[in-house]
């Protein structure tokens, strides 16, 4: 293709070496607080504790989806890793080496790492064209050359995006184009400085649900073409099986799960991923829908000879409507299903920060946080379900022999194995 | 208050017995510009008592305008142009007791009564018996229900306000107990009556948006993506909650929402709007196993799945329309991958399927042009699509 | 002032080319857009032209006494004369360029004040924006035009010899620019939190371009408007200040010529033409520019538009019996 040819010659990054296996990004026991209101004179000032000990690891040519909740801190993370905020605690690596600070060092981290933002229609510009939105990131890193060098090398990343004819698109401003247009000048102008990494933050969240596949696929198209390592931040769990290949589970500021995709959806371990995963709308999965209600339709139509919907184990099964159940106890105490909402990060819940909505929670679980637990095939949890490396005397050989070998094995050794 | 009525003949009355709502060739048209936008066109549906109608689209399809115009909520430039919007109260409006039902809920409609129920139509009713008919007949819970909360005032004082406004003649501990009930109801504890808005999280919030739509026991409730800004977790939560609440309360919904993966789970009957037109109506098991027009195929092909085989999804190809640029005939013949030249001539009707069978192959939607044999109308009875691959023509002038 | 309007919302330059849906492009579309802005342009124009055309409008020299004093306006001084004789119209027409100059400069310094310091406040935070807001709190709570006075007239009895209109402008620019500045501020502080900065900031941009070429142009319509109040202001200020006799008095401009008239006690003695058209001058310049400014509003608020009519009614309100 002759625009890879002109991104070749001029943007190719010149001292990233690809190598498969080796962590391209690495967050290592990042933590982030933000500090609340002005100097506070008595007392400790308060903070949100956006995320605390949070480490992952982000490779050439694959995706890593970071799941959660609003306010699970996973978008705080991308923004950490773009070094749009500073890290309160932790260290970022890029290729194994300390990403230092300072204007310059910033300057040319981004110039690997680049980040999608969620809101196409904030994340551009409303004064400025597509022209000046790419030409500056194409400037900035020195790949341009002329002001003809600089419309070839546009066009070029127009088409990249599936934005064609590209000389349409060139002189347009931000309001003259639909929000998946938008999104591809947005994923085009992180892909002007040749990154090797891309943090996309809910790139399709805001998007028609027509769209949302044709802007999914046109990133895997660039993971694979390009062997871009991303990190795909998504509160919607279909898609983290869609588009990566790795998920990680983050709930209130910390890691709860993580392993190969496929593993951590359909076994999930952690209390809160199978809350999660339960709650995902799921066509598929419809056998909760209620029996009672069944209307005529319905009937007739369980009578037509076409293949029923799937009746397999529903995920649904436990979630009786609770005011059915118990009206005055609306939180129904025998279902597994758990009603609550996200803490608030100022004082979080102490230990594991899930364990006030935990349906198995345990008096262990307020007081510490559980390490981490490796479950075989590169899937982890932090849950004292699963023993957490650490416990007292009440261990059981077995899990005593478990946690040995975590102890032994530091978490990227483990990472390493399994890939 | 006395809505505008008729009396009905008995016989009429009881093939309506169940229908609740009753849109008929309603269209919307924004007057902006040169020519007017038509947001909402030829739009008709049923709703019938206790149904959960699902209606999906993108934005721009004007499914949010239809819920609009159901409730006469439009502002200029906004303006209903044409059509009727039917309502078959349970009983005299102004009879009615707005507590009964739930102390003691009752399960059937009403039986005697029913040969003199009259029909209101909502276009016609003056602004005094529209804002007796909104609390009372029909509630409307809005997407950001962070702006539908007053911030200064405390829940209790803004459900009881509700009460007092429609039930004067409800005592001050009375409307207390019942603003309680209603907020237990809802799954939130007594103890948060006392809060203001901005002390409850999103969920809770919405939660007392449903309460205070429920105040009055409503026959419908409108709901504009009742749960697009909150979490999966959260969403579940009211979705749960609402399926029992309908359950106990009987009262009938239409559940706007541009997922329409969470409207099969939700919904008894799913229209699917694009460009202000419904191009396909059917019951959830129908739409899910055999959708049949290809903006419905595309539709629910956008959606990963969780379980099997993990493959490449297609989506659907280009962008929604520009409504003041809606191509002639079918709005959806540019994306759609079976488009033949009829589709660019004419709009096609919105219409029980005359062709039974259409493959939905690897690569799509493959038309085989046999036509249903037979009693086309046993199985598609609740189905209606507006798209000339079903209609006798449409296939045989396709290839 | 107006201005305030606008912080409600989040305003973006191109929103307001957007509605703009005149003829032409660019500035031009915007002022043809709204009737306005373009009866406030006229005026405004109008007395710019009149400033610069000076000599060619008028034969004689404003300072001069040419003939007899407080003639009545006749065809040769159509106008009339001051007391000392000299001619009303080439005072008023020369006048109007120090007024304008006055204003002018006093506009434009007080939004360069303004800019500087309701973005480098908002933008950075924490300490600066301590310390800024200090200051401009400071200049808030001075009330303006008394302190215009004191500082005039110590500039005037300090520096006799500079006396000059500069000295005004400048007074004038030091205590109009606090308001503005306050208003950038807020604004600057919701634009900040938009994406696009967080994205130009990934992309490698430096502060300095984030808050001039990212920031800044989405403020524009605000810092017209400001700028707009502002000159308002100073206009009516220079007046006031120079018919306190805080100015040059022996420069002709439309507050020196109500200062003379009223030393000459022109409205007892009936000698209207020595300080209406003055005054009325004042008066019109000053709603043009109000006129641009409401007109400025007017786009970038779409509330306070007046929404026409739809060409077609709706479904008339029938009481219609349906069966």
């Amino acid at each position: 293709m002759s625009n890879n040819d002109v991104k070749l010659q001029t943007l190719a990054p010149d001292e990233v070496k690809k190598l498969p296996g080796e962590p391209i990004l690495e967050a290592v026991h990042l933590k982030k607080d933000f500090p609340l209101g002005a100097v506070k004179w008595f007392g400790a000032a308060r903070a949100v504790h956006a995320v605390e000990d949070t480490s992952l690891a982000l490779y050439p040519g694959k995706a890593t989806a970071l799941v959660g909740e609003s306010g699970s801190g996973k978008t705080t993370v991308a923004r950490l890793l773009a070094r749009l905020y500073e890290p309160t605690g932790g260290d970022i690596r890029f290729q194994g080496v300390h990403a230092a600070k300072g204007h310059r060092a910033v300057r040319a981290y981004r110039r690997h790492v680049q980040y999608i933002f969620q809101d196409p229609f904030s994340s551009l510009n409303p004064v400025h064209g597509v022209r000046y939105h790419l030409g500056r990131a194409l400037r900035l890193h020195g790949y341009v050359r002329s002001a003809d060098d600089e419309r070839r090398q546009i066009l070029a990343l127009l088409e990249r995006v599936n934005l064609t004819p590209a000389g349409q698109f060139i002189d347009k401003f931000p309001h003259q184009l639909s929000g998946g247009q938008r999104q591809r000048i947005a994923i085009a102008r992180s892909l002007a400085v040749g990154p090797s990494v891309i943090l996309a933050d809910e790139p399709v969240s805001m998007l028609d649900v027509s769209i949302r596949l044709d802007v999914l696929n046109l990133l895997l198209r660039l993971k694979e073409e390009d062997a871009l390592a991303f990190l795909f931040i998504t509160h919607d769990i279909a898609s983290a099986r869609y588009f990566a290949e790795e998920t990680l589970v983050m709930y209130a500021g910390q890691m709860v799960e993580g392993g190969p995709t496929e593993e951590v959806i359909q076994h999930p371990q952690h209390p809160y991923t199978q809350l999660l995963l339960s709650a995902a709308p799921d066509p598929d999965t419809m056998g909760h829908r209620q029996a009672a209600a069944t209307t005529a339709v319905d009937r007739r139509d369980s009578c037509d000879g076409r293949a029923g919907r799937p009746q397999g184990a529903s995920l649904h099964a436990g979630m009786a409507p609770p005011l059915q159940a118990e009206p005055d106890n609306p939180a129904g105490a025998a279902s597994p299903y758990v009603r609550g909402e996200p803490p608030s990060l100022i004082n979080p819940p102490a230990g594991c920060r899930f364990h006030p909505r935990c349906p198995y929670a345990m008096p262990v679980c307020s007081q510490r946080r559980p390490a981490r637990t490796d479950l075989g095939n590169g899937h982890w949890t932090h849950c004292f379900l699963y023993d957490d490396g650490m416990t007292g005397s009440a261990e059981t050989p077995l899990q005593r022999a478990v946690s040995a070998g975590t102890r032994l094995t530091t978490s990227t050794d483990n990472e390493q194995e399994n890939r | 208050m006395k809505p505008v009525v008729a009396e009905l003949s008995g016989r009429a009355s009881t093939q309506k017995r169940t229908e609740l709502l009753r849109v008929k060739h309603l269209n919307v048209d924004y007057e902006t510009g040169d020519k007017p936008v038509h947001a909402v066109n030829d739009v008709s549906f049923t709703l019938h008592r206790g149904q959960i109608l699902g209606l999906a689209g993108e934005s721009g399809s004007g499914k949010s305008t239809l819920a609009y115009a159901i409730t006469r909520l439009l502002h200029p430039p906004a303006v209903i142009t044409g059509g009727e919007i039917l309502y078959y109260p349970r009983e005299e409006m102004a009879h009615r007791d707005a507590i009964d039902r739930v102390s003691q809920p009752d399960d059937a409609c009403e039986t005697d009564a029913i040969n003199r129920v009259p029909t209101v139509d909502i276009l016609q009713l003056s602004n005094k018996e529209l804002r007796a008919f909104r609390w009372q007949e029909l509630a409307i819970v809005f997407q950001s229900a962070m702006n539908a909360l007053n911030p200064v005032m405390r829940l209790e004082t803004q459900i009881v306000d509700v009460l007092q406004a429609h039930n004067p003649s409800m005592g001050r501990e009375e409307r207390r107990q019942r603003a309680l009930e209603l907020l237990r109801l809802v799954g939130i504890t007594p103890d948060r009556l006392r809060s203001y808005a901005h002390e409850l999280s999103g969920g809770m919030r919405q939660r007392a948006i449903i309460a205070i739509a429920l105040a009055l026991n409503p026959e419908i409730i409108i709901m504009d993506e009742p749960t697009t800004a909150l979490d999966v977790v959260v969403q579940r939560d009211i979705l749960v909650e609402l399926m029992a609440l309908r359950e106990r309360l009987n009262f009938a919904v239409i559940f706007i929402t541009h997922d329409l993966s969470l409207l099969l789970e939700v919904a008894d009957q799913v229209a699917i709007m694009y460009a202000g037109r419904i191009v396909e109506e059917a019951s959830w098991q129908q739409l899910y196993r055999h959708p049949r027009h290809p903006y419905s195929y595309g539709l629910l092909n956008s959606f990963p799945s969780l379980h099997g085989v993990k493959r490449r999804m297609s989506g659907i190809p280009g962008s929604p329309p520009d409504l003041r640029n809606v191509p002639a005939g079918c709005a959806f013949r540019p994306r759609c991958p079976f488009a033949f030249e009829e589709c660019g001539e004419r709009v096609p009707a919105l219409a029980v399927p005359l062709v039974e069978e259409v493959h939905i192959g690897a690569q799509g939607l493959e038309p085989d042009g046999k036509l249903a044999g037979g009693t086309p109308a046993t199985r598609s009875q609740q189905s209606h699509v507006a798209c000339h691959l079903y209609s006798k023509e449409g296939v045989g002038n396709n290839e | 002032m107006q201005a305030t309007n606008l912080t409600d919302q989040q305003i973006t330059t191109s929103t307001l080319l957007d509605r703009a849906k005149g003829r032409g492009s660019g500035m031009l579309r915007v002022i043809t857009s709204n009737p306005k802005i373009s009866v406030g342009m006229g005026i405004v124009v109008f007395f710019v032209l009149v400033a610069i055309a000076a000599p060619l409008l008028t034969r004689y020299d404003p300072n001069a006494s040419v003939v007899r004093g407080s003639l009545a306006p006749s065809s040769a001084h159509i106008f009339g004369t001051t007391g000392l004789g000299q001619d009303m119209f080439a005072q008023i027409v020369y006048g109007a360029r120090v007024s304008l100059m006055i204003g002018f400069f006093a506009a434009i310094g007080s939004t360069l004040l303004q800019i500087f310091f309701g973005l480098t406040s908002a933008y950075f935070g924490g300490l600066v924006d301590d310390v800024l807001s200090l200051i401009i709190n400071v200049f808030l709570v001075l009330p303006g035009l008394p302190l215009a006075i004191v500082l005039a007239s110590l500039a005037s009895s300090a520096d006799a010899a500079n006396k000059n209109e500069f000295v005004l402008a400048i007074v004038l620019l030091f205590t109009s620019w606090s308001y503005g500045a306050r208003v950038l501020r807020a604004q600057t502080l919701s634009l900040k939190e938009r994406e696009f900065v967080a994205a130009a900031r990934s992309t490698g941009e430096t502060t300095l371009r984030i808050i001039f070429s990212e920031i800044l142009p989405n403020e524009i319509a605000l810092v017209a408007s400001t700028f707009i109040g502002t000159f308002v202001y100073a206009v009516g200020a220079e007046v006031a200040l120079e018919f306190l006799g805080l100015g040059d008095t022996s420069q002709a401009s439309w507050g020196v010529i109500l200062y003379w008239a009223q030393n000459n006690t022109a409205l007892i003695s009936g000698k209207w033409w020595q300080f209406v058209p003055a005054g009325l001058c004042v008066a019109v310049l000053c709603a043009g520019l109000a006129f641009i400014n409401f007109g400025i509003d007017e786009l970038a608020n779409p509330r306070l538009r007046i929404e026409r009519p739809p060409r077609r009614r709706g479904l008339p309100i029938k009481k219609k019996v349906v069966a």
